[in-house]
């Protein structure tokens, strides 16, 4: 009920845009090449079932291995910049560089090394996910309130747990921006690489139905790519909430 | 625990190239409670800082000695301003944090944390997160962490500041009573603060600034708020804080 009551504000603006779009498909006879309506999506939707969980298998695992792949190692290298010193030097210049890379333009040159299968639309996935993750956690890494670090040097703590007890919790809110902001960039890379290409995949299936004027279709296997986003930033981040039981976003006023 | 004394001599602070102080030297009893009042921006807190062997970003140097001719660090526990207890550790994590930090507490480590959380009267409330206790309760928290790592020196910068007049009062009583026997040092600027608790009182300023002695009153701490004594050196102490030297220091600094 409370569920319901949460949401129907913002079902209820969903519907009407649906309803909007229907009407504005029918009264203004635009063919179904061009825009079809959202009844005609719903019936290829239903048709192609097979085809399109087929290809949208392929890409959520192109995703979510991305994903995280892209944030382990992002947060490992966050971590040992913020452990050893020595690293920053040499590895945040490379980093700050590597971000400058447009990452589309490297499409291609994965394909070339990498094939068309998998393993391309994984990297690439992982290296939209990599620099942000990185980069964000490093900052909530980097800004632990000098208090706590105050007290974890007169309680006599080493680099090592000072890092995993105080400096790492104390950045988990920064480190779930990253999350949920890595959450919402890995369906961009995989679909990315499949556009440049491949043989399977949401991405190469909305190339193709595109190509042969199956709007309808690629409407179909967009609204599972949607659906797809939005259930992994909940899942996202309902898992950073479980991570901090003791954080609450209210503001506060301490 | 054997009391431990400190002294400190040759003590620093230089501040946008300026000598906030400098030759500061001063012995500290074992087992005696010092008050350090001065104004803001006396550099108290970061003479404190020094002590503790914690970053200050000025230029700075001191040199420490002790009773038994062993180094401080290690030896001393730390009571911020704020109560610096750890959101995503529950009461009675805070309390371990020390054991925590340098290894993994043993059972019998968090049977003591529980003792000490009994002493400072929060049995209750271990389980908990430390964003459901009210301001005094997380000090206290925070004076049992400072208890559990049975240190002979404790450094205190304004600890009792962040609370309520009254919830204050009581962490007096609290700390005086649980602390007995350290050798504390007590950054203040609460004048009371420093009467109620205080064995010996040092005011630090000046241009540059220099430490001096204030008499104390009688009895031992914590003193009664309404004894006489203490109502009036707190005034005394008070016109002591607003000029330092009275009206003859005419350096119009």
């Amino acid at each position: 009920m409370s569920m319901l009551k949460r949401f129907w504000p913002a079902l209820l603006g969903i519907i009407t845009l649906l309803g909007l779009w229907q009407i504005l498909v029918v009264v203004s006879g635009v063919p179904d090449y061009i825009l079809p309506a959202p009844l005609t999506v719903a019936q290829a939707f239903a048709a192609h079932q097979p085809l399109l969980w087929h290809h949208a298998g392929i890409t959520v695992i192109e995703i979510v291995a991305g994903l995280l792949i892209g944030f382990i190692s992002g947060l490992g290298t966050a971590l040992a910049l913020a452990r050893f010193h020595g690293l920053r030097r040499t590895l945040l210049p490379i980093l700050l560089i590597s971000q400058a890379v447009p990452l589309f333009a490297l499409a291609p040159i994965l394909m070339l090394w990498l094939g068309y299968g998998m393993t391309a639309k994984i990297v690439m996935a992982t290296l939209i996910i990599y620099f942000p993750v990185a980069s964000t956690c490093y900052d909530g890494l980097r800004q632990t309130p000098q208090g706590w670090l105050d007290l974890a040097q007169t309680l006599g703590a080493d680099r090592r747990r000072r890092l995993l007890r105080i400096q790492l919790p104390a950045a988990l809110p920064a480190l779930a921006s990253g999350m949920r902001m890595a959450a919402s960039a890995a369906p961009i890379g995989a679909v990315i690489g499949e556009w440049v290409g491949s043989s399977q995949g949401l991405g190469y299936l909305m190339l193709n139905a595109n190509a042969r004027m199956q709007v309808d279709l690629m409407f179909a296997a967009l609204l599972i790519l949607v659906t797809f986003g939005v259930a992994l930033y909940f899942t996202t981040d309902a898992l950073m909430r479980r991570l901090m039981p003791w954080h609450d976003d209210r503001i506060s006023t301490r | 625990m054997t009391s431990l004394g400190f002294s400190l001599s040759q003590a620093r602070l230089a501040f946008s190239g300026q000598w906030l102080f400098d030759g500061l030297t001063v012995d500290f009893a074992p087992g005696s409670w010092t008050g350090l009042l001065g104004r803001s921006g006396s550099g108290k807190s970061s003479l404190l800082r020094m002590i503790a062997g914690l970053p200050i970003p000025d230029t700075h140097d001191v040199t420490l000695t002790t009773s038994d001719e062993r180094p401080l660090s290690g030896r001393l526990a730390w009571m911020a301003q704020q109560d610096q207890l750890l959101p995503w550790r529950k009461v009675i994590d805070n309390v371990l944090l020390g054991p925590a930090l340098r290894d993994r507490p043993s059972a019998a480590q968090y049977q003591r944390a529980l003792d000490l959380l009994g002493d400072v009267g929060l049995s209750d409330k271990t389980q908990q997160w430390p964003k459901t206790l009210s301001g005094g309760e997380r000090q206290r928290v925070a004076l049992a962490r400072t208890l559990f790592e049975d240190a002979p020196v404790i450094l205190m910068d304004e600890p009792f500041s962040a609370v309520d007049a009254i919830t204050r009062l009581e962490l007096h009583e609290l700390a005086a009573r649980l602390l007995a026997g350290r050798t504390v040092l007590l950054v203040t600027h609460d004048p009371l603060e420093a009467l109620r608790l205080s064995d010996r009182i040092l005011i630090l300023s000046g241009q540059p600034a220099s430490l001096s002695d204030v008499d104390v009153p009688d009895g031992h701490p914590p003193r009664a708020l309404d004894a006489p004594d203490v109502q009036r050196m707190q005034s005394h102490l008070v016109r002591r804080l607003h000029t330092p030297h009275g009206p003859i220091d005419g350096s119009g600094a």
